[in-house]
Parts: structure tokens; sequence; C-alpha cells
């Protein structure tokens, strides 16, 4: 950490740091984006990953916290802070072109906050209507209905994007065209069932292949972030259950770690094995949800229904110890909030002793099946590099032999404890991915293998404070969700709800990829590449 | 209820809901025409056994839908099963999800492109009433803000059984309407709309 300080601070004499949970950077606008330069390029540095991109209002200022990630030197974290000039009139340099995950995350920001990035290729609005008035996560927002009322009428496409550039020192507006006038765009979404939710792509084609795909978000976005600024800290976990919901137990177990941690709570050792059992069958329902879906996007219904068969015996494992199927909203702050089942070792030992066979039954029926290799072989290609600066993490990233598993780099509850096998495929396509998820299924039932019978006695939850306020400070924290990295960051000014939550979702910068991996293949071939990616549109949007 | 059961319902599967017992009540007071009836009776057997959905699931409970479709619940015995993506195949919508702002145009739409006879059920919490995020920005709370709702299922997301009670309501509420004579279900939706207008954007 402390060779970071002195590399930094030999070029950047101005930057600043604070020692907390990860480095904090300060840097001035006008030198951030040399220093990004400096940080990804710089070998001793070589700070690869963008985790996350965290807009930020303090009330007297406004800015952006990066997070970074080193894959090379044992993946370190730090982050920096960059606070704009002007809270009215905010701009800050854009990294979209060093790290092409901020491309979205960006437009994000500049959503919530207003803050204008200069250089950015395409500062549209990402979630809201295009006609919306004033940026939410702003605190001086004005939340008037009147100024946002319900509107009926159709919103326009919007062709028109516009970029910043610096000229003469000062900063000034030029229009981009999101599409020429000559381009044949093809409309799909928001409400067809093989986009996975309500997403919206708008493809030009050239023939039947796909020139250039523009993603429209935000038909699912509910302003969770927002929210949670107004609710205590026990309130705001059942969000995470409704954002990916085929990872409600990881999402919500890393809200809770976030707020643990900020707490100093110890969790029990019974509470964790608890956890980490949830998360892999969570896992499990979420991977084999995935290929019913993927081999119905083929057409393949059979496989559907033997992937729900399977998936119904997980989900009566979560009904009998959390009483739902969905949205358990079981993991609470300092452990969990009922004990098991008595039948939970019984059922899960029963799934495990099935699932073998199941899966090769799974192998036999769509992933030999010569349509299923024909259309997802050689398809939606994401080199690894690509995958790695667009942060493509969990078994996307991993199709791409990308390592990247949060388990094993920054072991969590009792992951230190288990054996595993991190899957990797080198085949860098829809193929490769759909086979990390198979093989994912396996390695969970191994881990839920290893601890079923070493279940520890003990209490469930640890002694809480009644009102749970967090000290002042900020904290991030990462566990590895159903499609990847998931991220929460909490930033508290004491009170007993937080100043501002983030939620860093795997699925945003999946389906930053869609532009690149549907590029110069079929438009046909844009559903499956969709379906192998496998992202949640709640998860995106939240 | 000087009724038993009503066209292979049973009496007991429906007594909660006085819904139902006004429209029956009704049926029995003005006494149709019988040529009438047993047309209405045709048609309305024929709609509530083969309802098509619109699948417009935006979260949660699609997935739950989905759980619906697949063995274990199999709501083909009901004749749900043919889940339409196409507004003009469907006989219903069924919202699953919430709505918010930018889908609200969307989702009107999708709803003026079904064929008539068209039902609206809201299903799960977000729907029924905006849910958890009621009190956001942009969630529209309740989907009966923007369309005329028909069945309303509550829960987080409902369980399939939920699901099933509710779509065999909406079965029952078919038996029991009359096409011919009595107040058009056509008109109380256009009432709907004349009290729900498109808003064109006034902003100050």
């Amino acid at each position: 950490m402390s060779d970071i300080k002195e590399i930094i601070g030999k070029i950047y004499p101005e930057a600043t740091f604070e020692e907390g949970e990860n480095l904090l950077v300060n840097v001035p606008e006008n030198k951030w984006y040399s220093l990004a330069k400096s940080l990804k390029e710089d070998k001793n540095l070589d700070f690869d990953v963008l985790s996350a991109v965290v807009g930020m209002d303090w009330k007297d200022s406004i800015g952006v916290i990066y997070y970074l990630t080193s894959t090379s030197h044992n993946w370190e974290v730090i982050a920096v802070k960059v606070v704009a000039e002007n809270r009215e009139d905010a701009y800050i340099h854009s990294v979209s072109d060093l790290w092409k995950v901020a491309n979205f995350q960006e437009r994000e920001v500049y959503d919530m906050f207003g803050i204008k990035f200069v250089n950015h290729p395409d500062m549209r609005r990402f979630f809201l209507r295009n006609d919306w008035v004033g940026h939410p996560l702003r605190k001086d927002y004005d939340a008037n209905p009147e100024l946002n009322p319900i509107r009926l009428e159709d919103e326009i496409n919007e062709d028109d994007s516009r970029t910043f550039v610096e000229e003469d020192g000062k900063i000034v507006e030029k229009p981009v065209k999101v599409f020429n006038e000559d381009e044949y765009v093809v409309n799909i979404g928001p409400q067809h069932p093989s986009t996975h939710g309500v997403m919206r792509f708008r493809a030009s084609l050239d023939g039947e292949i796909v020139k250039k795909v523009d993603v429209v978000s935000g038909y699912i976005h509910r302003g969770i972030e927002k929210l949670c600024e107004g609710l205590t800290y026990p309130q705001t976990l059942h969000f995470t259950d409704r954002m990916d919901y085929m990872s409600a137990h990881q999402n919500r177990h890393c809200l809770c770690m976030c707020i643990e941690k900020a707490l100093g709570v110890e969790v029990p050792k019974r509470a964790q094995v608890i956890r980490t059992m949830m998360d892999e069958l969570m896992r499990i329902s979420s991977h084999l949800l995935s290929f019913g879906c993927t081999a119905m996007d083929l057409g393949a219904t059979t496989a559907f229904f033997y992937g729900f068969r399977e998936r119904e015996l997980v989900l009566d494992i979560f009904e009998k110890t959390c009483g739902a199927r969905m949205s358990m909203n079981y993991n609470v702050i300092g452990g969990v909030i009922a004990d098991l089942h008595p039948d939970f070792v019984k059922d899960v030992k029963h799934l495990i002793s099935i699932m073998p066979d199941r899966l090769k039954e799974y192998h036999k029926v769509f992933s030999g099946n010569l349509i299923a290799k024909n259309r997802l072989k050689g398809v939606g290609m994401l080199p690894k590099e690509d995958a790695i600066n667009y942060a493509i993490t969990g078994p996307s990233g991993r199709g791409s032999n990308w390592s990247c598993d949060c388990r094993k780099k920054h072991p969590y509850a009792v992951y230190n404890e288990v054996e595993f096998d991190e899957v990797l495929e080198d085949g860098c396509d829809s193929y490769s991915r759909y086979m990390v998820r198979m093989k994912e299924i396996e390695q969970s039932c191994r881990i839920l293998e290893q601890l079923v019978d070493r279940i520890p006695e003990g209490d469930i939850r640890a002694q809480v404070p009644k009102i749970i306020k967090l000290p002042a400070g900020r904290w991030y924290q990462q566990v590895e969700a159903s499609r990847g990295t998931f991220g929460v960051y909490i930033e508290s000014t004491g009170e007993k709800n937080p100043f501002r939550v983030h939620f860093q979702s795997p699925c945003f910068n999946l389906v930053g990829v869609m532009n690149l991996t549907c590029s110069g293949y079929m438009i046909a071939d844009l559903i499956t590449i969709g379906a192998a990616l496998d992202f949640v549109i709640p998860d995106i949007d939240r | 209820m000087g009724i038993d059961s009503i066209k292979s319902m049973k009496r007991e599967d429906f007594k909660d809901n006085e819904y139902i017992d006004k429209l029956v009540d009704e049926l029995n007071a003005t006494g149709a025409n019988v040529v009438v009836g047993k047309l209405d009776e045709l048609i309305n057997w024929g709609i509530s056994n083969s309802l098509w959905p619109l699948c417009f699931g935006t979260s949660c409970c699609a997935i739950e839908f989905m759980s619906l479709g697949a063995a274990r619940y199999d709501m083909a015995r009901f004749g749900f099963e043919v889940a339409r993506n196409s507004p003009r195949q469907a006989d219903y919508v069924m919202v699953q999800g919430t709505i918010v702002h930018r889908m609200a145009p969307v989702m009107r739409r999708l709803y003026e492109q079904l064929a008539e006879p068209k039902y609206v059920i809201a299903c799960g919490g977000c729907a029924v009433s905006g849910g958890p995020f009621k009190n956001s920005y942009c969630v529209v709370p309740g989907v009966d803000q923007i369309l005329p709702v028909d069945v309303f299922i509550p829960g987080c997301p409902p369980r399939p059984e939920a699901m099933f009670y509710g779509l065999m309501q909406l079965q029952r509420k078919i038996k029991v309407q009359k096409f011919f004579g009595g107040v058009n279900r056509k008109e109380k939706i256009e009432e709907f709309f004349a009290q729900h207008p498109e808003e064109k954007g006034e902003i100050g």
C-alpha cells in the first residue's frame, strides 16, 4: 500500500491521501485524467479494472469516487476521489477511453447527478426519460411530482447525442449522431421475452449483420439508491433481494457484510456457514434458470422444463427455511433471521446426490445438440483483454479465461475453508459462458457437500444495537453474485440512515458489451448472445 | 344469494368475492333472454377456458410466472399456457413487476393493441400499488393509475397458487359477464380512460 502512495506522490505532488479501508487518493480535477492514465499504464501500478464509479453529492461539492482494482498486484483496490470545480455546472474528464466500462457508468452519473464528462463520446441520459427534469440523486433535487408527472405520450427516440470537448481551455458542446440517417435501425424491446426482461436494443443492420447496438435502459429503473437514503440500515436490506432476484442471497449478504464491517460486528460461525450455503444454493438456482432460458431462446422447450424441475427443489429448500420461494429476506445485519429448517440437511443432500445425473441429462439434451453448438460456438466473441477492460466478471468473464472469482480473490464468509475450483473456459464465445455456468453448478454442489455435515452449533446472529448508526466514513464491499462481482458502497455521516448507497451490479457491465459482442454477427445471434451473457434487467436499472 | 353455483363454478370457490356476487345478482335480476343468454354462455365458456396471457414481466414476478409454465404448476391445466409475446394474439395482459415512468406509455400502448375483449391482471405488490418502491421518484404507484385493472394479485412475488387463484377469479368474472344487454364492458373501459387522459407534458 505504501509504495503505491510513493509512486503516485512522486508523479503528482498535489495528490493527498486518506487512509481507510482502502487507500483513497484525492486529486484535483485537472490532474485526474493524467493520473488515471498513469494508474492504468504504469507497470508498477497497473490498475486494469475499473470496479466502480460512484457519483457523490457532498452538499457543498459534487464529484465522483472511482474504485480501481489491479489484477496483477494481488487484486489490490484503491479509490480515487475527484471533485468537480463548479457544483452547478460540473465537469469531470471522462476515462471511458482508458476503461471502456466507464462509458455507461459515466452516463449513469450524468443522469443522476448532472456531472458532464469531458470527451465522453455519447453524453445522454441512461435511466430516465430524456425529457426528465432534474437529476434525482443530487441532494437539492426537487421531487415535486408536478415537475415529472406520469407522462403517457411516447418518448421520442433520441438520435442526437452530444459530446463535450475542450477547445482553447473552454468546454464546448458538439453534436453527435447515434445513428446516421441512412442506417437501417431495428428496435428490439422493451417488451420482448428474449431480452430477459425489459431491456431495449436499437440495432443498426447491414442486411442481416448487426453493425451497432444502442442500449436503451431504464424501463425498470426504480430509484433504489435514492430510496435507501431515506431509510434506516435494516430497512434498506430488502431492496437487494429485488434487484437481481436470481442472486438475492448474495446481494443481501454483500450489503449486510458492508454494514457489519462498518459496525465492527463479528458474525457467528454458524451464520457464516449458513450464508455460504445459501449463496451456493442461490447460484445453482440461478444457473439452472439461465440454462433453461438459454435453451428456450433457442426453441428447446424440453430443456427449459428440465432446468425448472431441479430449480423447484432448490426453491423448496429456501421455502422451508426462509419462508418464501423468491425474495427470501433471509440475511440480516449480524447473521440470518431464522434458524435452518430441520429438513435442510436432508434436502441439500438429496439435491447434491441427484445433480450429477441431472447435469449429464442436460448435456445430453442440450449441450451436445448440434443446433445449440452451431448457435453458440464462435458467436459473441469477447477476448480476455476486452473482458477486463469492460470489467465483465462472473461466468461471462470466466468464459473469456479471465480468473476473476471474488470468492478466490477476496475470500469472505467461509470460502477460504472450502475447496473448489474456479471454472475457466478459453473459448471466449457464448458456448464457453454457457459451459462455465454448467460446471459452476458442479462446483457449488462440491462446496455444499463439504459444508452440509459441518454446520457448527451456536448463535445464528450476533448482538447488534437496536438503532444502527454507522460511524462517519465510507466502505466498499464485494461478493461473487451469480452473474459476477457485486459491490456495495456506503457513505455515512454518523446518522441512522445512509448518506449515500451505491450498488455496483455485474449486469450493468454485462449489457455494456452488447455492442462489442453483437457487432458483426447476425441479428438472430443478438438473442443468443444476450442469453449467454445472462443479464437480469432490474439489476442493471436498480 | 339464491344461487349455489354458476356455470360449473362451485359457490364455495367465489363466496368471498362481493364483486362476483354483485354480477351474479345483476344477471339473475334482469332475467336475460333465453337465446341471448345461451349465446352469452357459449362465448364466455369459450373465452374463460382459453385465456392467453400477454407476458409483461418486468421483474421478479415474471420468474414466478415462468414457474407456472413449468411442469410442477403447469398452467396448461386451466388453458393459460399459450403465453403470447404479441399483444395482438393475447386476451389479457398480466402485469408482473414494477411499472416506472419510462415504461408507462409503452404499457398503455400495449394495452391499446390488445384485441377486444381484453382484461388486465395486476400481479404482485409493485403492480398493485408500487410495492416497496411506492415512494420512488419514477415509479407508477399501481398499474391501476394507467389501466383499468380486473384482478389484483398481491404478494411479493405472489406464490404460484396465488397466481392461479387470481387467474381463476378472472375466469369466474368472465363467466358471469354479459356480452349482450346490461352495461357493456367497453363503455366501462371508455369511462376509465376519460378519467385518466394522456397527459401532454405540461412542464412549468
